[in-house]
C-alpha cells in the first residue's frame, strides 16, 4: 500500500523533471517553450465554458427534479430481474453523468456497507473502470469547438454500460 | 442524438418538478450548476498552462516523435487516419499514458491538445473525425492501472484491504475498453456504408 501512494506522489515530480532536464539535454530553450506552449490554455479553458454550462444545467435539472429517481423505481423490476444488486443501480447511472456525483455515492455505498463488503468492492470498481462520459466529452470536444458529435455518445454510453455489467460479473466471480 | 438527450434531460426535470414540487429547487439547481461549470471550466486554466507548457518542451525536444515511434504499431492500428509521424499522435500517446497511471489532471490538458490536432487534420471543421471519436472512447472508458482516488476512500473507512479492487478494476476496466474500441469500428464501418448508398 505505501508504494502505491509514494509511487503516485513521486510520479509527478519525476514526470516533470525528466520533460525538462531531456529538454535542456536536447538544447531546447525550456523556459520560452513552456511560455509559448501554455498561452493557449486560456484560450482553451475559455471556449470549454459554454458547452459545459450546457451540459450541467441539463443534468442538474435531471437531478433536482427528482426524475433520475423516478426513473431508476421505474427500472427497479427489471433490474431485480436480471440480478442487479439495487444499490448500485444509481451509481451506475450516475457515473455516466456525473463524476462528483459518482464519487460521493460511492462513499455513501462504502460508508453504509463497509469497504470489503460485496456492494463496497462493487461500488469501488464501478468508480474505478469507467470514467464520466458526459464530462469528458463535453471537455474534449468543448474546448476545441466540435459540436457535432457523430457517434461518440453512442459509443460512450455503451461502453459505460458494458463496463458496469463487466464491473459486477468480475466481483461476483471474484468475491464470492 | 445529443441534441434530443440535451432537451430530454431539462424537459423531462421540468415537467417531473411540476409534479413533485420540487420547482423552486430546479430553478436553483439551474444557475448553481451554471456557474458551477465556469467554475469548472476556469479551474481547468492553471493545469492548461501547465501542462500545455510542460508538454511543449517535451515536443520540441522530440520526446513525443519518440513516444510515438515507440508505440508505432499501436497507434498505427487505432489510429489509422493519422499520418506518421504527425504530432497528433505524440499527445494522443501522452494522454493515454497519463490516464494509466492515473494522472487525471495531466492527462486532459494532453488529451484537448491531442483533439486540437486532431480538429486541425480534419480540415479545421466543427464535425468529430474518426480518430477523435477513438480518442474518446479510449478516454471514456479510462485505462487506469492504480485507482488511487477510490483506494484512499477505501483507507478512509478503515478497509482491511484497500487495494484488493484494483484486480477487478483492471479487468472490468479491460472489457470496457476492449468493447468501447469494437463498437467504435462498428459504427463507423457503419456510417461508410451509409455514406455509400
Amino acid at each position: 500500500m505505501s508504494f502505491v501512494n509514494s509511487f503516485s506522489i513521486w510520479f509527478i515530480p519525476f514526470l516533470i523533471g525528466f520533460i525538462l532536464l531531456y529538454g535542456t539535454y536536447k538544447k531546447v530553450p525550456t523556459y520560452e517553450a513552456f511560455v509559448e506552449g501554455g498561452k493557449e490554455g486560456f484560450s482553451l479553458a475559455v471556449s470549454m465554458i459554454p458547452y459545459l454550462v450546457g451540459m450541467l444545467v441539463s443534468i442538474s435539472v435531471f437531478r433536482a427534479s427528482g426524475a433520475l429517481e423516478l426513473l431508476l423505481d421505474f427500472g427497479k423490476p427489471l433490474f431485480d430481474w436480471m440480478h442487479v444488486p439495487g444499490e448500485v443501480v444509481p451509481l451506475g447511472l450516475m457515473r455516466t453523468i456525473s463524476g462528483s456525483g459518482a464519487l460521493g455515492m460511492t462513499s455513501d455505498l462504502i460508508a453504509a456497507h463497509g469497504p470489503d463488503s460485496f456492494i463496497g468492492r462493487l461500488a469501488s470498481t464501478i468508480q474505478g473502470s469507467t470514467d464520466t462520459t458526459f464530462y469528458v466529452l463535453t471537455v474534449y470536444f468543448g474546448a476545441v469547438g466540435i459540436r457535432k458529435m457523430g457517434y461518440a455518445l453512442k459509443v460512450g454510453l455503451l461502453a459505460d454500460l458494458v463496463g458496469f455489467i463487466a464491473s459486477i460479473v468480475v466481483v461476483t466471480l471474484v468475491f464470492s | 442524438m445529443v441534441n434530443y438527450i440535451w432537451v430530454g434531460m431539462m424537459v423531462t426535470g421540468f415537467i417531473v418538478a411540476i409534479f413533485s414540487g420540487n420547482v423552486d429547487k430546479v430553478n436553483a439547481a439551474v444557475f448553481k450548476s451554471a456557474q458551477e461549470a465556469v467554475t469548472i471550466s476556469l479551474g481547468m486554466i492553471s493545469i492548461l498552462v501547465f501542462w500545455l507548457g510542460l508538454m511543449k518542451i517535451a515536443e520540441k525536444g522530440g520526446l513525443l516523435e519518440f513516444l510515438a515511434l515507440l508505440f508505432r504499431p499501436l497507434v498505427k492500428w487505432l489510429f489509422p487516419d493519422v499520418p506518421e509521424g504527425h504530432p497528433a499522435l505524440g499527445y494522443i500517446l501522452s494522454n493515454m499514458v497519463a490516464n494509466l497511471f492515473g494522472l487525471g489532471n495531466a492527462a486532459t490538458p494532453m488529451g484537448i491538445k491531442a483533439m486540437e490536432q486532431l480538429k486541425l487534420l480534419n480540415g479545421g471543421k466543427n464535425e468529430a473525425s474518426r480518430s477523435m471519436i477513438t480518442l474518446l472512447a479510449i478516454n471514456t472508458s479510462s485505462i487506469t492501472l492504480i485507482p488511487t482516488t477510490i483506494i484512499a476512500i477505501r483507507m478512509n473507512y478503515g478497509s482491511q484491504n484497500p487495494t484488493d479492487i484494483v484486480g477487478t478494476t483492471l479487468m472490468a476496466t479491460a472489457v470496457s475498453t476492449v468493447f468501447a474500441l469494437s463498437i467504435d469500428r462498428f459504427f463507423y464501418y457503419k456510417s461508410i456504408r451509409k455514406g455509400k448508398k
